[in-house]
């Protein structure tokens, strides 16, 4: 995982800016698929806000109303105050359950949407095309799945239902305070906006730095992996010295961004809070004078409810400020995320499938069992459905590519491979070899020209199917968590264990897993760290093998091999080639001399094609390459 | 782990101590304010006495202002304090890692290392920055509470002993039955990470063998089971809000029914002193509650801590000698009966009695199959690991009595796994001589076979390589290591599978130039071409961690059945490029 993100990627980073279509969306996705709940929650807590502030407010009865009346009477009557506090004890009973409702209810709602948005962004992020993980950042896109997540879930859980209840609460206080005494309540608005204005004035100081801090931070964890990712170069060379010193400049820096950004934090608590005993101290004062001139009909008992009332009143809005932050993080995440979910999935206009099929009496008929014979079924415009068997034809006819527009990388390509023969590419790093192989499956598309599969264009098949009937290894072996065995049966879920070994054989990969400590239940690491690159290439080409495909394309690497297990990793290639049409990057000369057609490749292009024999005879390109003519030159 | 951390604190001890103790300033303050209050009222507005209505609101103001003031030094202390705390345990780390030998990498892994250093530091701060104010804040602002409240009136703080146990032992039950659960949701969601960061990877297999369906399933099983333990956890949690209400409430109302009766009945209290109680009240039950916060947090970042003070208390498990060596004589190698084991003496063995000796200045080519331990062999002469048994001579002394430094100038090696770094190709350069000339610099890369394409790419030796080598390709940042490994101007040079991504004719070139401008320097280079080891002076076969067999090409075709075999494979079936050679 990479924690460094591109420049101010950095929720709250954005200059502190709520993106309104954002806010909108995310609500409705958490009001939307929980309109009850969320309604349910709602109501609970305006029930529980005024519930909580119903005390502060009674101060003022049972000042002005209890006991000042009753110690000038000296009544002795209880009944009143008893009464009265029953019916507040009933109030807050009702809010206690109201308030352990909706926390309870919000629980549901926002973990259910946490996990809707987890698993729709992993469902959105399988059905992306290939260049979108060429062009995004790996590191980038977990954040999403990480952070991002994560601050969403704090918003959802925390901010969300806090920020409602502190609305409800300040309108609900507002309007018990200006019901008690308007001038204090304009008294506890003036503290109000003081306390606002120094939220402001610190926190934009405080998000400066918090913005280089998030600077700072993502540069200094970017070293930190490059550094300890290359450790080992480090010290081959002896640079631990300078890559010290290095470190401690990035990270002085980040010290004194923190350091300030938290200051200005840390110092918002005190000030804000402060403000809030200040306004208490001048409530005292003020209405004390207001009390004892008679103005405003300002009595003790509502003195006492104000003091009550204005720390009511303090404590949402210093709430909604904190959770601000928060909030806007989120949104920014959640921005992240929306945009990932928003990105274009691999268009796949496709109609054409592939099926089991069976012969009868020389008919190709559809059937749901595994025969072993497959056919594309082929619905036509006009209600037809034409059967045709999978062969393993597969013709380029004219075809140009580019990654980028106007920068052709392929041009003009035209080949045709029969089923079961070999074609061979050949040609040096960067001719196109790779990427001629990425458009067979659709991992790209092609900019113009043909691209048949027994004699349907790759564009009408869907793009699964298409890919169900290409087998391929790779050249970067990519394993998966799991035992070996689950390695293997990634190529085909519903392979038995003695298929699995079956296919292992195959792809001669048998003996060194036998040689694991648990076999075939060896568990594989971090993409099969615990391996050697030949003994993974071993498992790739056997899981290719379990998937048994009528095409592959294979992407030879015997850089990564040495040549001992070169051979045994050769004849399983060959076994896996036996009677399947095959595309392959060729490194190796048998390879090359036992195929059909080989292909010399040169900046995009095909400049040579041929048999090994007609190609020596030509006396060209490859010529050279196989006398080594061009190793003297 | 404490005590280790504690030593991170160094410089920034006074802000550590002076960030709690204003905050001790700052609860005081607040806690005389509701007392003050309570005889503003009763003394005066109660009583109609402005002149101490005013004479009291000035100590009042005073009061709140000291807070003000106090809270801000508390809060810029402890900024600094936290800040620099983490400084200082980032730099620990990283100076530790320094010092770690190949074995204690191999043993952490760099991954978790770089999360120990990022994710597990940041916790740490954090938690810092609680401890010195909040986990100093919330007992001391209940206590002092606690003992105003009772100071004035002794009867009613009654109610506070009741509502405490209550809220205490629910918070406590709901810490301890949720801390194993979210303990249990972070570990799955490593597990989330690692099935999204396989699949970002290795999205090209996913895609060619159709099982976008499969990975979402298995998503969609961890995604279920955090959803679950989630919800369970913080269902536990809700009772906490309704919990605080209730003590909260039950205080309020046991204030106003006691506290009423006692001011007229009994005479004992005044208004404005259950006004103040009633504050006190609240300030209690709000400190217990950010007392439990604090507990989580120190709970959660506790692991994070422990993780940490692994790494630094961990001891390279390479010393350099007590009277080094610092010069390398020449490139001699001597292995005399090595044993190596990556999990060290008892540990299943991967080199076994190992001897072979290479004069300064020769070629030698290494051979054998995948995991015959090829590499591990030539780690062993940097002193990159160190040998189980048995003894590796360089120049004449074992490696174990010369500095680390020389030893590793005088062995250049470049690893199978090599690595650039973010910077201009110069920079990159440079790591293997930080005052090598343009010239020196030039030399070596045409050596290399770097000039060509270096001279081509936009700004040339200014050219900017990403992070990992990511825009260069994999020839060029092999010959760019090796051009790397040249300026350090060794005795001895390693290619570990150097040039597995140069195509032939650049490999061969690459060999010549060694020969005819490297005379002097020993050459130690392992393939998987026969070719490429061909015309070395000596040949070493190595099968399942044993030397099989040394000597040349021509004596090895005729005694060694395995390199017969290799060979004979690779110009018969071999590889295609290596025809140009044969």
């Amino acid at each position: 995982m990479k924690p460094r993100r591109p420049e101010g990627g950095r929720p709250g980073g954005r200059g502190a800016r709520i993106n309104p279509k954002t806010a909108k969306r995310l609500l409705f996705l958490i009001a939307g698929r929980y309109k009850l709940h969320f309604a349910f929650v709602s109501l609970c807590i305006i029930v529980s806000s005024i519930a909580n502030i119903a005390g502060a407010g009674f101060t003022q009865t049972l000042v002005d109303d209890y006991i000042q009346p009753m110690v000038a009477s000296s009544s002795r009557d209880f009944s009143g105050l008893l009464k009265a506090l029953g019916v507040l004890g009933s109030a807050y009973a009702v809010g206690i359950a109201a308030s352990y409702f909706y926390n309870r209810v919000m629980v549901v709602i926002s973990q259910g949407v946490l996990k809707k948005i987890r698993d729709d962004m992993f469902y959105r992020m399988q059905l992306l095309p290939i260049k979108y993980f060429d062009q995004n950042n790996f590191g980038d896109i977990m954040s999403r799945y990480t952070n991002d997540t994560d601050t969403l879930r704090q918003m959802i859980s925390m901010s969300l239902p806090q920020t409602f209840s502190s609305l409800i609460m300040i309108a609900a206080v507002s309007w018990t305070m200006l019901s008690i005494s308007v001038p204090l309540t304009l008294l506890v608005f003036a503290c109000v906006a003081c306390m606002l204005f120094a939220t402001k004035l610190l926190g934009g100081k405080s998000a400066v730095h918090f913005i280089g801090q998030q600077k700072a931070l993502g540069d200094i964890n970017g070293y930190i992996e490059e550094m300890i990712n290359g450790q080992k170069v480090v010290k081959a060379f002896n640079h631990e010295e300078k890559s010290k010193e290095a470190f401690d400049s990035l990270n002085d820096g980040l010290n004194s961004q923190a350091a300030s950004a938290n200051r200005f934090a840390n110092i918002m608590m005190p000030v804000v809070g402060n403000i809030g005993n200040l306004q208490y101290v001048l409530i005292a004062i003020i209405g004390g004078a207001m009390a004892l001139s008679g103005t405003g009909g300002v009595t003790l008992g509502a003195i006492a409810a104000f003091l009550s009332l204005s720390k009511a009143f303090a404590f949402p809005i210093g709430q909604i400020s904190s959770q601000m932050n928060a909030v806007i993080m989120a949104l920014a995440g959640a921005e992240r995320i929306f945009a990932l979910m928003d990105e274009e999935p691999e268009p796949d206009d496709g109609y054409v499938s592939l099926t089991n099929a069976e012969l009868i009496g020389g008919q190709l008929m559809e059937c749901q069992k595994r025969t072993g014979i497959w056919a594309w079924k082929h619905p036509h415009g006009d209600g037809r459905v034409t059967y045709t068997r999978l062969t393993g034809h597969v013709e380029l006819i004219d075809v140009d590519f580019c990654y980028n527009e106007n920068e052709l990388v392929l041009r003009n390509i035209t080949l045709t491979a029969n089923p079961g023969e070999k074609i061979a590419f050949v040609g040096a790093t960067g001719a196109g070899k790779t990427t001629i192989t990425n458009l067979i499956n659709r991992f790209y598309d092609i900019a113009d020209g043909k691209i048949r599969f027994d004699g349907i264009n790759i564009n009408k098949i869907k793009k699964t199917d298409l890919r169900k009937s290409l087998g391929i290894v790779l050249q970067d072996v990519n394993l998966f968590t799991g035992t070996v065995m689950e390695n293997i049966r990634y190529g085909n879920l519903n392979a038995s264990d003695e298929e699995v070994i079956a296919a292992a054989k195959l792809a001669n990969a048998h003996d060194f897993i036998s040689r694991l400590p648990d076999g075939y239940q060896t568990p594989i690491e971090s993409d099969g760290a615990n391996l050697s690159q030949g003994q993974r290439q071993l498992i790739s080409i056997a899981r290719a093998a379990a998937a048994d495909p009528p095409v592959m394309i294979l992407d030879e690497a015997t850089s990564s091999i040495d040549t001992r297990t070169e051979a045994i990793v050769q004849t399983g290639m060959d076994r896996l080639m036996e009677g399947r049409t095959v595309f392959v990057i060729a490194h190796r000369l048998s390879t090359i001399q036992n195929a059909q057609a080989i292909m010399v490749m040169e900046q995009g292009r095909i400049i040579e094609r041929g048999n090994h024999n007609s190609l020596m005879e030509k006396n060209g390109r490859y010529c050279q390459l196989y006398t080594g003519k061009l190793a003297e030159q | 782990m404490i005590k280790r951390l504690f030593l991170c604190v160094r410089q920034y001890k006074r802000d550590s101590i002076l960030a709690p103790l204003f905050m001790v300033g700052e609860v005081s303050m607040e806690v005389l304010l509701p007392y003050l209050m309570a005889m503003l009222i009763d003394n005066g507005i109660d009583k109609g006495d402005m002149n101490y209505i005013l004479n009291m609101g000035l100590r009042l103001f005073a009061a709140a202002m000291l807070a003000m003031c106090f809270g801000i030094l508390s809060g810029a202390f402890a900024a600094s304090a936290s800040a620099g705390f983490a400084r200082n345990v980032r730099k620990d780390l990283f100076y530790s890692v320094s010092g770690f030998s190949f074995s204690n990498i191999d043993k952490f892994s760099a991954s978790s290392l770089v999360t120990r250093l990022t994710t597990d530091v940041a916790n740490v701060q954090n938690a810092y920055q609680m401890i010195i104010r909040m986990a100093v804040r919330a007992p001391m602002m209940l206590l002092m509470s606690f003992a105003m409240a009772f100071s004035v009136s002794r009867k009613l703080s009654m109610t506070f002993l009741l509502a405490l146990p209550i809220l205490g032992f629910g918070l406590w039950y709901v810490i301890t039955s949720t801390h194993p659960i979210f303990v249990r949701v972070f570990k799955t969601y490593d597990k989330l990470n690692r099935v999204v960061r396989e699949n970002l990877r290795g999205m090209r297999v996913v895609k060619s063998f159709v099982r976008e369906g499969f990975e979402r399933e298995k998503f969609g099983v961890i995604s279920d089971i955090i959803f679950k333990d989630f919800s369970k956890a913080e269902k536990r949690l809700a009772i906490n809000m309704p919990l605080m209400q209730l003590c909260a409430y039950g205080c309020l109302i046991m204030l106003m029914w006691f506290g009423a009766r006692m001011i007229i009945v009994d005479k004992e209290l005044a208004t404005g002193e259950l006004m103040s109680l009633i504050a006190y009240s609240m300030q209690i039950l709000s400190s217990l509650m950010m007392l439990s916060m604090v507990f989580v947090m120190i709970i959660i970042s506790r692991a994070s801590a422990e993780r940490i003070t692994e790494v630094l208390n961990e001891t390279s498990s390479l010393r350099n000698p007590d009277a080094p060596v610092f010069k390398v004589k020449d490139g001699s190698i001597s292995l005399k009966g090595v044993n190596f084991s990556y999990a060290g003496k008892g540990g299943k063995i991967c080199l076994a009695g190992a001897n072979l000796d290479i004069a300064s200045g020769e070629t030698v080519g290494i051979l054998g199959g995948t995991g015959s331990s090829k590499t591990t062999l030539v780690q062993l002469i940097p002193r990159l690991y160190d040998a189980t048994g048995g003894e590796v001579i360089v120049g004449g002394v074992n490696v174990r009595n010369y500095d680390i430094e020389s030893l590793r100038n005088a062995v250049s090696v470049v690893l199978q796994k090599n690595v650039l770094f973010s910077g201009t190709i110069k920079e990159n350069l440079l790591w293997g001589n930080e005052n090598a000339t343009n010239e020196e610099i030039a030399r070596a890369c045409s050596l290399a076979q770097a000039d060509g394409f270096i001279d081509a790419l936009p700004g040339k030796y200014g050219y900017f390589v990403e992070q990992g080598g990511s825009n260069v390709s994999g020839g060029q940042k092999q010959r760019l290591c090796i051009a790397r490994a040249l300026l350090k101007n060794p005795k001895i040079l390693i290619l570990d599978d150097s040039t597995s991504a140069v195509d032939t004719r650049t490999d061969a070139a690459i060999r010549k130039a060694f020969k005819e401008d490297l005379p002097k320097v020993t050459k130690i280079i392992i393939s998987q071409r026969a070719a490429s080891v061909q015309d070395a002076d000596k040949i070493v076969i190595m099968e399942s961690g044993r030397i099989e067999a040394v000597g040349t090409h021509e004596t090895l075709m005729r005694t060694s059945q395995i390199y017969r075999e290799v060979y004979e494979s690779q110009t018969r079936g071999g590889d295609f490029d290596e025809a140009s050679q044969a």
